[in-house]
C-alpha cells in the first residue's frame, strides 16, 4: 500500500519541473509564451538541455532574464534575439537556416539523394547484367550437362 | 576500375579525411571544443555598472565597475568567484600579468564579499576595480556561460577575445601576451 502511494506520489509530483515556483509569472498567457520560448534555448551549461529543463543556475538565470523581457512588453522573437545576442546562434536548439548552416540543414537530404541515386544506378546495371544475351551450349557442353544430369544420387 | 567502384571508397575516404582532421584536432591539435564562439567578439563591451566589494576599514574595499571604466585602456576583464575551484588556479597568473602592468578588472560572480575579500587576500589583488555581480545579470550580458572567463578589451571599449576556463602558463604567452600588444597597437600605441 505504501508503495502504491508512493509511486501516486511521483507520478503526481511536478517535481520533475526546472522551473522553480518564484520564477513562474503570475500571468499565465505570459508564463505560457516564456515557457514555450525556454523550451527552444539551450542552456550552455548542460549544453543538450534547453533551459527549461535544466536546474543549472544559468538556465534559472536564462529563464528569469526571457520573463523580465516579456514583462516589459518584448516580443517572442525580440526575447529570442535578445539572447542570442549575448550567446550567439549556439544558444538556439533550432539553429537559423543561413550562409553558415545550409550543410546542417540540406547535408542529410543531400546524403539521402545521392544514397538513392547510387541503389537505382547500381539496380539497373545488375538488370542490365542479367538481361544480357547469354551464347547458347555449344554440343560438347551440351553432353556434359546431360551425363551429370543423368548421374544417380550417391546415398 | 569503374565508376560504381572507385565512387563508394571516394566517398569513405572523403569522410574518413574530415573525421580524422577533426579527431586531430581535439586530440594533438589541443583544440577545447567546450569553449563556444562567443558572439561578443567585435562588439563594444555591454553596459553594466556594479558596485564594488564593500569593505569594513582595514579590509580590502574595491571600486565598483562600470562599462565607462573599460574605455581609453587595452584591458583583461576577467569573471570571478571564490567558490570556483579553477578561478583559485587561474589567479597567480592574473597576479602575475597585473605586476607586468596589464590592467585587469574583475567581475565577481555571485560571490559572499567576506569570501570574496579573503580570497583576495590570500591569493593577492591583481584587479584595478572589481565590479560585484550578485544577480549574474551583468555576466549575461557579457555571454558568460563558465567560470572563469577572461575577455580582452580594447581601447575603445570592444571585446576583442573571449577565453572560457583558467588561462593556464602556456596560453599566456601564445594567446594572451600576442593578443593584448595587437589590440594595443590597434588603438595607436596607447598602452
Amino acid at each position: 500500500m505504501r508503495i502504491l502511494l508512493l509511486i501516486a506520489a511521483l507520478l503526481a509530483s511536478p517535481a520533475a519541473l526546472a522551473v522553480q515556483p518564484d520564477e513562474i509569472l503570475r500571468d499565465p498567457a505570459l508564463e505560457a509564451r516564456a515557457r514555450a520560448i525556454s523550451k527552444e534555448l539551450r542552456c550552455l551549461v548542460c549544453q543538450n538541455q534547453s533551459i527549461d529543463d535544466s536546474d543549472a543556475t544559468l538556465a534559472r538565470d536564462l529563464r528569469i532574464v526571457v520573463r523580465d523581457r516579456l514583462k516589459a512588453g518584448d516580443s517572442d522573437a525580440q526575447t529570442v534575439a535578445f539572447v542570442v545576442d549575448r550567446y550567439g546562434d549556439f544558444v538556439l536548439l533550432r539553429p537559423p537556416f543561413k550562409a553558415s548552416t545550409v550543410i546542417l540543414w540540406i547535408g542529410p537530404a543531400l546524403i539521402l539523394i545521392a544514397g538513392m541515386v547510387g541503389v537505382f544506378l547500381w539496380h539497373r546495371r545488375r538488370r542490365g547484367a542479367v538481361a544480357a544475351p547469354v551464347a547458347p551450349l555449344t554440343a560438347d557442353e551440351r553432353a556434359r550437362v546431360d551425363a551429370l544430369l543423368a548421374e544417380k544420387p550417391e546415398r | 576500375m569503374r565508376p560504381l567502384t572507385v565512387i563508394p571508397i571516394a566517398i569513405f575516404a572523403v569522410i574518413a579525411a574530415v573525421f580524422g582532421v577533426y579527431l586531430w584536432q581535439v586530440g594533438p591539435g589541443g583544440k577545447d571544443i567546450s569553449q563556444l564562439p562567443s558572439a561578443m567578439i567585435d562588439k563594444p563591451a555591454p553596459q553594466f555598472d556594479l558596485p564594488g566589494i564593500a569593505g569594513a576599514p582595514g579590509e580590502i574595499d574595491t571600486l565598483g565597475l562600470k562599462a565607462a571604466d573599460l574605455k581609453g585602456k587595452v584591458s583583461l576583464v576577467n569573471v570571478w568567484a571564490s567558490w570556483c575551484p579553477p578561478c583559485r588556479i587561474e589567479h597567480p597568473i592574473l597576479m602575475t600579468l597585473a605586476k607586468e602592468g596589464v590592467t585587469i578588472y574583475g567581475i565577481n560572480y555571485k560571490d559572499k564579499p567576506a569570501d570574496a575579500r579573503r580570497f583576495l587576500a590570500e591569493l593577492g589583488n591583481p584587479f584595478k576595480r572589481i565590479g560585484v555581480d550578485n544577480r549574474g545579470r551583468a555576466a549575461i550580458d557579457w555571454g558568460v556561460y563558465g567560470y572563469p572567463e577572461t575577455f580582452i578589451v580594447d581601447a575603445s571599449g570592444r571585446i576583442r577575445y573571449r577565453h572560457v576556463g583558467p588561462i593556464n602558463p602556456g596560453q599566456v604567452d601564445s594567446i594572451i601576451r600576442p593578443l593584448l600588444k595587437k589590440a594595443a597597437q590597434a588603438s595607436g600605441g596607447r598602452k
